[in-house]
C-alpha cells in the first residue's frame, strides 16, 4: 500500500533551491548530514529533518527552528552529502529568509551576534572586537557572560579598547549599503 | 617566494600571537610577506549567514587589491582562507554573482588570484625536507595532536589542499620538528566554531569532548592553524573542564609557535606569553639545542 504525501506548495523548495543554488529536493533522508553534525544535540530538528521540512514546505516550521541558526557551518554535512547538497548552504539560505520575512527567530544570539559583529565591519572596515561585543552584549542582554575573561585577555593584548581601522573603510561602508540595496530588489 | 599576506582581523586581536610567529618563522624561512594594503574584513560567518552579495564582494576586495601587488595571497586564519576561496569559486563560476560584484566594488575581478592557507604554503610549496633543513632544535619527546578542525579541508571542491577526512599536513610538519605527532579520531571534528559567544556552552561541551580524545591518545599538546579554534581549546579550556570533568591541563599552540621553536626562535618572537593555558611547564621538559641535535636534524 502506497501512501501519497500532499506538499502544501513548493514555493518554499523552490525559493531555497534558486537562492542556495543546490538540489534540496534530491535529499533521500540518508541522515549522514545528521550523524556528523556538531550541534546536532542542541538542535530541535536535524539536519536531515531541515531538508525534509523544506520539501514539504513548511515555512514557518522550518524558519522558526532553533537548528538554522544553531548550525555552526563546518561544512561536514556539506562535504558529506551523497547528493551533494550544500546543506550548510540551506541554512544560510533559511536564516536569510528567517530574517526577511520577519518571523520570530528560534535562536536570537546568534541573528544578533551577526548583526553586532557586521555592525564594526560597516564602520570600520575590520572587527573591533571590543565594540562590537559590547554592542552584542547590550543586543542580547547577555551581560555578564565571558566579562570574566577581559582582563586577562586585555592583559595578553587579545583585546584592545582602540578599533584599528582599515584606510579603506570609506569603501567598506558603501559596498554594505549597495549590497543590502541589490538584497531589497529581490 | 613572495606572497600578499592577509592578516585578517583575529589575527590583531585575539590571535595577535598566531600572526606574530607566522611572520617569524616565514622570515627565518626565507619566504616574503607583503601585507596587502588596507585590507579589509572578509566578513567571516555573520556575511555569509546575511547576505550572499556582501559575503563575496568583502573577500573579493582584498583579492583585487593582491591582484595589484602581483603575488598570490597567503593568510593563516582558516575562516579568512574560506572566505578568500569561497569568493573566488563564486566569482569563477556564476558569472551574474560576479558582474554583481564588479559592479558593487568598482573594479574588475576575474576570480584568479591565487590563495593559500599559510599549511599550504610551508607542506606544498616549500616542503618538510626543506624546513627540516632550517632547524636547529628537535622538539624530542613532545607530543602532540594536529588538530585542523572545520575550514581547512572542507568543502574540498573549496579548499583541496588536504585529505578532508584525514589530513596529515600538520602531522607532517610536527613530525619534522623531531616531536611525535599522536593518531587521534578527531582531527576534523568541529569545537563549535562561531557559537562561542552566542552558545558557549555548546562549545564547551565539543571543546571538552576534543582535549580528552586527545589526552587519551597520549597528546601533552594540541597543535592548530585557526584562530578560533585556539581560542575555543584554550581561552574556554577552564570552562569546559568545570562544566564536563577534569582534565589535565593541555597547551593548545599554533603550528608555528611549534615551528619556531624548533627552529630556535624566542618565546617571545612566538607570542608564547598570549597562551590562556601556559606551554612553559612542558617545553622545559623538551631537551635544549645541543651541536648533535641539529646534526641528527640534518
Amino acid at each position: 500500500m502506497s501512501e501519497t504525501i500532499q506538499l502544501k506548495n513548493t514555493e518554499l523548495l523552490d525559493e531555497v533551491q534558486r537562492r542556495s543554488g543546490t538540489p534540496v529536493s534530491a535529499c533521500f533522508q540518508c541522515h549522514k548530514c545528521s550523524t556528523g553534525c556538531p550541534t546536532g544535540p542542541e538542535m530541535d530538528y536535524l539536519s536531515s529533518q531541515v531538508m525534509r521540512l523544506v520539501q514539504l514546505g513548511e515555512e514557518e516550521e522550518v524558519l522558526q527552528s532553533r537548528a538554522i541558526w544553531l548550525c555552526a557551518s563546518c561544512e561536514a554535512c556539506t562535504t558529506r552529502c551523497p547528493m551533494g547538497i550544500d546543506v550548510a548552504g540551506v541554512m544560510d539560505t533559511l536564516r536569510m529568509l528567517a530574517v526577511e520575512r520577519k518571523v520570530t527567530i528560534g535562536e536570537k544570539r546568534p541573528e544578533k551576534f551577526n548583526r553586532s559583529f557586521l555592525g564594526s565591519v560597516r564602520r570600520h572596515g575590520r572587527v573591533f572586537e571590543f565594540g562590537m561585543l559590547a554592542a552584542y552584549k547590550l543586543r542580547s542582554g547577555d551581560l555578564l557572560g565571558d566579562v570574566g575573561k577581559f582582563p586577562k585577555m586585555l592583559s595578553k593584548g587579545k583585546i584592545s579598547l582602540l578599533p584599528k581601522r582599515s584606510g579603506d573603510a570609506r569603501r567598506v561602508k558603501r559596498i554594505f549599503r549597495r549590497a543590502e540595496e541589490e538584497d531589497q530588489k529581490r | 617566494m613572495k606572497y600578499a599576506y592577509y592578516p585578517g582581523c583575529s589575527l590583531e586581536s585575539t590571535a595577535w600571537d598566531f600572526d606574530r610567529s607566522t611572520r617569524a618563522v616565514c622570515r627565518a624561512l626565507g619566504i616574503e610577506l607583503e601585507e596587502i594594503p588596507d585590507w579589509v574584513c572578509c566578513g567571516s560567518t555573520p556575511a555569509h549567514a546575511t547576505n550572499v552579495l556582501l559575503s563575496v564582494a568583502l573577500p573579493v576586495v582584498n583579492l583585487q587589491k593582491a591582484r595589484a601587488m602581483g603575488a598570490p595571497v597567503m593568510t593563516a586564519c582558516a575562516s579568512c582562507y574560506s572566505r578568500l576561496r569561497t569568493a573566488n569559486h563564486k566569482v569563477r563560476n556564476e558569472p551574474d554573482q560576479r558582474a554583481q560584484v564588479e559592479r558593487i566594488t568598482e573594479a574588475a575581478y576575474d576570480g584568479g588570484v591565487a590563495v593559500h592557507h599559510v599549511l599550504d604554503v610551508l607542506v606544498n610549496h616549500l616542503g618538510p625536507e626543506e624546513i627540516r633543513r632550517k632547524l636547529t632544535r628537535r622538539l624530542t619527546g613532545l607530543r602532540a595532536a594536529s588538530y585542523y578542525g572545520c575550514l581547512l579541508t572542507r568543502p574540498p571542491e573549496i579548499v583541496a589542499f588536504d585529505n578532508p577526512e584525514h589530513p596529515a599536513c600538520m602531522d607532517d610538519l610536527v613530525a619534522a620538528t623531531g616531536a611525535e605527532p599522536v593518531e587521534w579520531p578527531y582531527k576534523t571534528e568541529c569545537c563549535g566554531a562561531g557559537l562561542s559567544m552566542t552558545r558557549s556552552e555548546v562549545v564547551g561541551r565539543l571543546s571538552h569532548k576534543l582535549l580528552s580524545m586527545a589526552h587519551r591518545a597520549g597528546a601533552r599538546c594540541i597543535v592548530v592553524a585557526c584562530p578560533l579554534c585556539q581560542v575555543n581549546l584554550d581561552l574556554r579550556q577552564a570552562d569546559a573542564r568545570k562544566a564536563h570533568g577534569d582534565l589535565p591541563e593541555m597547551p593548545v599552540l599554533y603550528i608555528t609557535q611549534l615551528l619556531g621553536l624548533a627552529m630556535g626562535l624566542s618565546p617571545d618572537e612566538l607570542g608564547l606569553g598570549a597562551l590562556t593555558v601556559s606551554a612553559g611547564a612542558l617545553l622545559s621538559e623538551i631537551p635544549p639545542a645541543t651541536a648533535s641535535s641539529v646534526e641528527e636534524t640534518s
